[in-house]
């Protein structure tokens, strides 16, 4: 008998064992009959914004727009843009709202895979169609005699914009320049396509004084060179230039300088500075380093898993982060000149994509997590005129 | 057509067949040398060889209290041209660097992409055949071991590399990877290698059911989680960190540093670890070498590069660190241009064309390896004080101009 029960005690020991194993792998399993059904769905909503998108001669009065305030060149309000997969929908960005003002630096933190590139390429109409979608929200575009919402902008207007208008530094100078084009052609090619009215020669002068601009010295040399030629730091400076072509409203910098080295990194931040000022344009900083945005930016956003959860300005965030995140995010750098035995490391991985919960996404890795994190996800909450935080854990102090 | 036009043209066929005439005379003597006397041509080719990679170095004696000695390490890589693959020149990656790691440290490595840290780590485990100079493991040269000793001395010194993403194999589940070299070294007896496997994978953060899955099915943090266990797991003593962190996410950077010192408290194990982000690297590191184009222009304990720093380079490098306070206003020193060709360095000190210091000796002589303070060694001019003395010039005077 008790033989018996030692066996059965052990067999649903293996059971329960096995149970566990299987229910971990459902977590990820979708079977194929799930899948084909789910990409049917999301054909269908592919489809139709796809169809609406692609009409000839849309009226302007649907994609133009009033800005909130004037004095701002974007305005991103309630931004959703998501990814339409065969194995769910991957909501990248999640209602995301900020301004970015004339003539500031906006910078835009977070952990990879928080969904701070697809804002930005939201805003340069570049997210992957038709998978990848902006269905909600407006991202309204100031230039300056017309408003454009970007999300309803037809391609054929958008193209008028993009590289005129607002221009993108990529991250990888090596990558991003063509390899079978000489320096010279391709920064003629932004301005040819924008000035149909140059003439070559003109052309040519203008791009020597951007390369000149950008601080290269041998400016007539480069002009002839292919990019393989040219060191990473020299490469990120063409492509400044190339951005800088038609001297934009905004320009978005993500990730200038990660694939850079440190003095380099310096040079390249110095001249981004120096230009913002000369042509008195915007800049949208998208970095993972928190040292590179207090150097550079006036207003920071803190992203998370797709949504905002801090924003404000330099000093607001650094001298007073609020959000149990971004105070982790800056405890878990080391500082030259802080002695600590001990970094500090937020506990947990970035939650699933697919499956988010309904509750607070930071929820299950925070410390300070108390009762009302349970309920809804928490709204922003306004500390300052600009700081806002979406945390429960200050909402209880506004009651107050 | 015209006359003249036609005498044009034959001219200048002429001029390039005379050309080709005397291409064709320089490589016929080359190797008509060669036809007349292989043996003395060889001899001759190798000793301009040894020339170039002089091997003048005082052999070490060993300090028991040091793991690692490494005395002059030259690594040249070799530039190959023409129709014959000859050697034309050389890449010096690492031009003849010294120093040493006292058992259970940790040593810091830093300089800019393309500086030979990376190659230094290298040439330690023997992955390429150092040119010149001696590195001694426990007081046993490294590169005069023969095939046998050699695999004896390999799990003894492991290396953890900088990309996760692709120094895991993707087609081996994550137990095969961490349990093929214990396997190939018989680390532990056959009964206990699961065991085992286990414990080295919870040490390093990774749970027991993880040993099935493919690295594909991990994120970055915990790749490198992998790397570190693969390397752990066949009891090291000493372990290169190749830039383990700066292919990850800042918070996930904090996980890595803690587990490696939590694991360097546990074993006694001592790194040598290289980086380009300083703010790491003095966080980890009891010593810090600065390297600049192959060679180590700074070497001292951390506190003093940080805090006491004299190499200009360091300088440069340090002012350029963005810190995370807006408020913070800093003197930055922007250096000039990128690093040159480390197969063509400048003359004298390689640091000359972008230093704000510079002086005319500079590009004439190579400056020595100065002891600033015990344990403190800068090479730089600016410290030399005999010679500056002899020249007239007040070091001072220099610095303070400039700033």
């Amino acid at each position: 008998m008790s033989k018996n029960k030692f066996h059965l005690s052990a067999l649903t020991a293996v059971f329960k064992k096995k149970a566990v194993a299987i229910e971990a792998k459902k977590a990820h399993y979708i079977s194929g009959k799930e899948s084909r059904r789910i990409s049917r769905t999301n054909r269908r909503i592919t489809n139709r914004i796809e169809k609406e998108r692609k009409r000839k001669h849309v009226p302007e009065s649907e994609y133009l727009s009033v800005m909130r305030d004037p004095n701002n060149v974007v305005e991103f309000d309630n931004v959703h843009t998501y990814f339409f997969t065969d194995i769910g929908t991957v909501k990248a960005v999640d209602g995301v709202t900020f301004d970015v003002p004339i003539g500031k630096t906006v910078g835009v933190v977070g952990e990879s895979g928080c969904g701070k590139s697809v804002t930005s390429l939201s805003l340069m109409q570049l997210v992957q169609r038709p998978q990848g979608q902006t269905v909600e929200g407006e991202i309204r575009f100031n230039t300056g005699s017309k408003v454009y919402n970007i999300v309803k902008t037809p391609t054929s207007v958008m193209q008028t914009l993009r590289g005129n208008q607002m221009s993108m530094i990529f991250q990888e100078p090596m990558t991003s320049l063509n390899p079978v084009f000489r320096i010279g052609m391709q920064i003629n090619e932004v301005l040819e396509l924008h000035n149909p009215e140059m003439t070559k020669t003109e052309v040519k002068a203008k791009t020597i004084s951007l390369l000149e601009l950008v601080g290269i010295a041998n400016a007539e040399g480069v002009y002839k060179m292919y990019p393989h030629e040219l060191s990473g730091g020299m490469r990120q400076r063409v492509m400044i230039a190339i951005a800088l072509a038609c001297n934009p409203r905004i320009i978005i910098a993500d990730e200038p300088t990660t694939a850079l080295d440190v003095t380099i990194q310096a040079q390249i931040l110095g001249l981004l500075r120096e230009l913002k000022d000369k042509i008195n344009s915007s800049i949208m900083l998208i970095t993972h380093d928190l040292g590179v945005i207090a150097e550079m930016a006036d207003f920071v956003v803190v992203m998370y898993a797709g949504r905002i959860i801090e924003k404000g300005t330099a000093e607001e965030i650094f001298k007073n982060p609020l959000h149990p995140y971004t105070k982790g995010l800056l405890m878990s750098k080391p500082i030259v000149g802080k002695k600590i035995d001990r970094l500090y490391n937020i506990p947990g991985n970035v939650p699933n994509p697919i499956n988010m919960p309904d509750y607070c996404y930071f929820k299950d890795r925070c410390v300070k997590s108390i009762d009302v994190c349970n309920g809804q996800y928490p709204p922003m909450i306004k500390i300052s005129d600009t700081h806002y935080v979406a945390c429960y854990l200050y909402a209880a102090k506004e009651e107050k | 057509m015209d006359k003249r036009a036609m005498h044009g043209i034959i001219i200048s066929v002429q001029k390039k067949v005379c050309d080709v005439r005397k291409k064709i005379r320089k490589f016929a003597s080359g190797t008509g040398k060669f036809f007349k006397n292989p043996k003395k041509y060889i001899s001759d080719y190798k000793a301009a060889k040894k020339a170039i990679i002089s091997d003048v170095y005082t052999p070490l004696v060993h300090n028991p209290e040091n793991l690692l000695e490494v005395n002059n390490l030259k690594m040249y890589f070799p530039i190959k041209a023409g129709l014959l693959k000859r050697t034309v020149g050389y890449v010096r990656a690492v031009d003849g660097i010294s120093f040493n790691i006292k058992k259970g440290t940790t040593m810091g490595l830093v300089g800019e992409s393309g500086c030979g840290k990376t190659t230094v780590g290298r040439t330690i485990l023997r992955l390429y055949k150092r040119t010149g100079g001696q590195v001694l493991f426990e007081g046993r040269d490294i590169n005069k071991l023969n095939k046998k000793q050699l695999r004896l001395i390999r799990p003894k010194i492991q290396i953890v590399f900088q990309d996760p993403y692709s120094s895991l194999s993707p087609r081996m589940p994550v137990g095969e990877i961490i349990g093929e070299a214990v396997r190939e070294h018989k680390i532990v007896p056959k009964a206990k290698f699961n065991d085992y496997i286990t414990k080295i994978m919870n040490d390093c953060g990774l749970q027991d059911y993880h040993k099935d899955r493919y690295p594909h099915e991990f994120s970055g943090g915990q790749r490198q989680r992998i790397c570190i266990a693969r390397a752990l797991a066949l009891n090291p003593k000493f372990i290169v960190c190749d830039e383990p962190v700066s292919a990850l996410d800042v918070s996930i950077q904090a996980q890595i540093i803690n587990l490696l010192k939590d694991l360097q408290r546990e074993y006694g194990l001592t790194y040598l670890f290289i980086s380009h982000d300083l703010s790491v690297v003095e966080h980890i590191s009891d010593t810090v070498g600065v390297m600049y184009l192959g060679d180590l222009v700074e070497y001292a304990s951390t506190e003093m590069i940080f805090h006491n720093y004299k190499h200009p380079y360091t300088e440069a490098l340090l002012s350029a660190i963005p810190m995370p306070d807006p408020t913070y206003k800093m003197n930055r020193i922007i250096l000039e241009g990128s690093i040159p060709s480390p197969a063509n360095p400048p003359s004298g000190c390689k640091f000359h064309t972008r230093c704000r210091y510079c002086m005319d000796i500079c590009s004439k002589q190579k400056p020595k390896v100065i002891e600033v303070e015990p344990g403190h060694q800068v090479v730089c001019h600016l410290y030399d004080k005999e010679q500056l003395n002899s020249l007239g010039i007040d070091p001072e005077e220099i610095v303070k101009h400039e700033k």
